[in-house]
């Protein structure tokens, strides 16, 4: 007689509500990637202008001579754009591979045989990369914050900035859902991560470039509202209260992302499903 | 049969790819227990497995699985069914167990419970010993087994198996098989196999729904769609004359169907009861001896084949 019985049995435990599965997909892809070495060295290098700011700010608390490092407003929208880099790449490593893997490997039909809606799925795995994003672009950005308190001893600064919470929760929130929803729905485009890794480059430089080459020629900077980054480079001037970079109107800039966020939902509408359809 | 021994119901359903339509106004219903959903490929067998799950809305009709609606209650359906694609599919970058307790936990298992389940059912298909390796380096017949461990993990009351013997060598076909066998007729799980592979549905199922380009062709239990409306024999007589067409066309005109397949041997279908005291009966009101009678025992090849019009 067996000590164990390794036939096939019925199931008599609980099972979650209906409604949860995102929540699997994404404590399973975040794992995944806590697994990876070479993404540790990511987000590790993602932290360095943390701690160099840190620095920055321990100094201009502590030295008078280092006074003139005291950090502003625009002290945390230039960390944020310093950020910027490690957001692509972050994206890129992260994001590409989201739904292009499980297109390759036909794993969308195991998926949404589960009781998981498509929106669930598309929800998981947005929670992954936004998980990341946000450890590399939000929670510096307030520990920083938390870090100013601390080294000042007081809360002039934060009384003085009591906007700054806000204004970089929401940028952030803002930067992190375009970027997200972008990258997935050129995830969804393709079976290849690499081919969409070169995508989302493409969509980045591309716009740039095409700002660029308009600006060369008409020496203005209304056509900002082309370049993918210049949009988020706009609205986060105005939600940190600094001058504008361009010319182009902020709401313009505004619609532009919005746009995009509307455009990459209704891609992913259509091409995450459980059976391609060739009609 | 009544609605409560049913699994899943289509009433009048049409589904559409663009201008084709897959499946056309149909109307069956699958008993509980193991039923075959055989036909040809393009019959739409898939399509119909597909719509049943909810993947595609059908153009008209309504669908019910296990008493509930497809169309309003698809995420409780799918929470109680089980669904072994018919192209290789895996969760990427992860070992066999692994994606096996991933879609335990999809399906609403806590972790320890799906890790736990992952390992039985791994054990259950004969991947017990493989269940450390990673899915991409699975041979087709493993890829064939995790498929089918990913849809039994979370223990659902019905399992759609879309061609699980596809690509397999004979070994594991006969393995396979066996589990769909023992999960229909030990375990308790009702499933609809898709196939269009005669031997397998025959095997592993009690039950056939027979389709053919988008429509019902036949539908039924095995062994009553098995059982003629009376008999065939082969038949080799010798006749006073030695000509053997007056007495095919006596037999006719007695409503016999009567087809000669070699020199002196002939299918003969007898209508009715009495099958082969009639042919008796016939032949020696015409002086015909008869030199050689044997019951001709019909298959489900028989079935399938009368069912999509074949000869």
């Amino acid at each position: 007689m067996p000590i164990h019985d390794q036939g096939y049995r019925r199931y008599g435990g609980s099972k979650a509500p209906l409604g949860q599965g995102w929540t699997v997909i994404a404590r399973a892809g975040i794992r995944a990637m806590f697994a990876k070495r070479a993404f540790l060295g990511l987000l590790l290098m993602a932290w360095l202008p943390f701690f160099v700011r840190s620095v920055q700010f321990y100094a201009a608390a502590n030295l008078p001579q280092a006074a003139v490092l005291a950090p502003s407003a625009d002290t945390f929208r230039q960390f944020l754009d310093q950020q910027a880099t490690f957001v692509f790449f972050v994206t890129v490593y992260v994001g590409a591979g989201l739904i292009a893997n499980d297109r390759r490997a036909n794993a969308l039909q195991i998926y949404l045989s589960k009781p998981l809606t498509r929106l669930e799925y598309v929800f998981g795995k947005l929670a992954i990369l936004a998980t990341f994003l946000l450890l590399v672009t939000w929670v510096p950005a307030i520990v920083l914050l938390i870090v100013q308190i601390s080294f000042a001893g007081n809360f002039t600064f934060l009384k003085n900035n009591l906007f700054l919470f806000p204004a970089i929760t929401v940028f952030t929130f803002i930067e992190v859902l375009l970027v997200a929803m972008t990258m997935l729905a050129l995830s969804s485009l393709s079976n290849s991560s690499r081919y969409v890794g070169i995508l989302y480059a493409g969509v980045i430089f591309f716009s740039s470039a095409i700002y660029g080459v308009l600006y060369a020629v008409t020496r203005s900077t209304m056509f900002s509202w082309i370049s993918f980054p210049a949009n988020l480079e706009q609205i986060g001037n105005v939600i940190f209260r600094q001058p504008l970079r361009y010319d182009t109107p902020w709401p313009l800039s505004l619609l532009m992302i919005v746009l995009g966020i509307v455009m990459s939902g209704v891609i992913l509408e259509r091409r995450v499903r459980g059976v391609e359809v060739v009609a | 049969m009544a609605e409560a021994d049913s699994v899943a119901t289509l009433e009048t359903v049409t589904v559409t790819y663009g201008r084709s339509a897959a499946l056309r106004d149909v109307t069956t219903k699958f008993a509980a227990g193991a039923v075959g959903l055989l036909g040809p490929n393009g019959a739409g067998k898939s399509t119909m497995i597909k719509a049943l799950l909810g993947f595609i809305v059908p153009t008209h009709g309504r669908m019910q699985v296990l008493g509930l609606d497809v169309a309003q209650a698809p995420l409780a359906i799918r929470s109680r069914v089980g669904y072994m694609p018919e192209s290789d599919a895996h969760i990427p970058g992860m070992n066999a167990v692994s994606f096996v307790a991933y879609c335990g936990e999809l399906a609403g298992l806590p972790r320890v419970d799906a890790m736990q389940r992952a390992h039985e059912v791994l054990f259950y298909v004969g991947l017990g010993e493989a269940r450390y390796r990673n899915v991409e380096t699975y041979s087709t017949g493993m890829k064939q087994r995790i498929k089918l461990a990913q849809a039994l993990v979370h223990d659902p009351d019905l399992l759609f198996l879309d061609e699980p013997t596809n690509g397999m060598d004979p070994k594991g076909r006969d393995e396979m098989l066996e589990l769909v066998r023992d999960l229909a007729h030990n375990k308790g799980v009702n499933l609809i196999l898709s196939s269009h592979l005669l031997p397998d549905v025959e095997y592993t199922c009690d039950h056939v729904v027979v389709m053919d380009k988008g429509t019902i062709a036949a539908a039924g239990p095995i062994d009553a769609l098995k059982q003629p409306r009376g008999r065939v024999y082969e038949l080799r007589v010798k006749t006073p004359t030695g000509e053997l067409e007056p007495f095919l066309a006596y037999l006719r005109t007695a409503g016999l169907d009567c087809h000669a397949t070699d020199e002196d041997v002939m299918r003969v279908f007898v209508p009715g009861d009495g099958g082969a005291r009639r042919l008796f009966a016939l032949a020696s009101s015409e002086r015909v001896q008869v030199r050689h009678l044997r019951p001709s025992v019909p298959t489900l090849e028989d079935v399938f084949a009368h069912a999509v019009g074949e000869e």
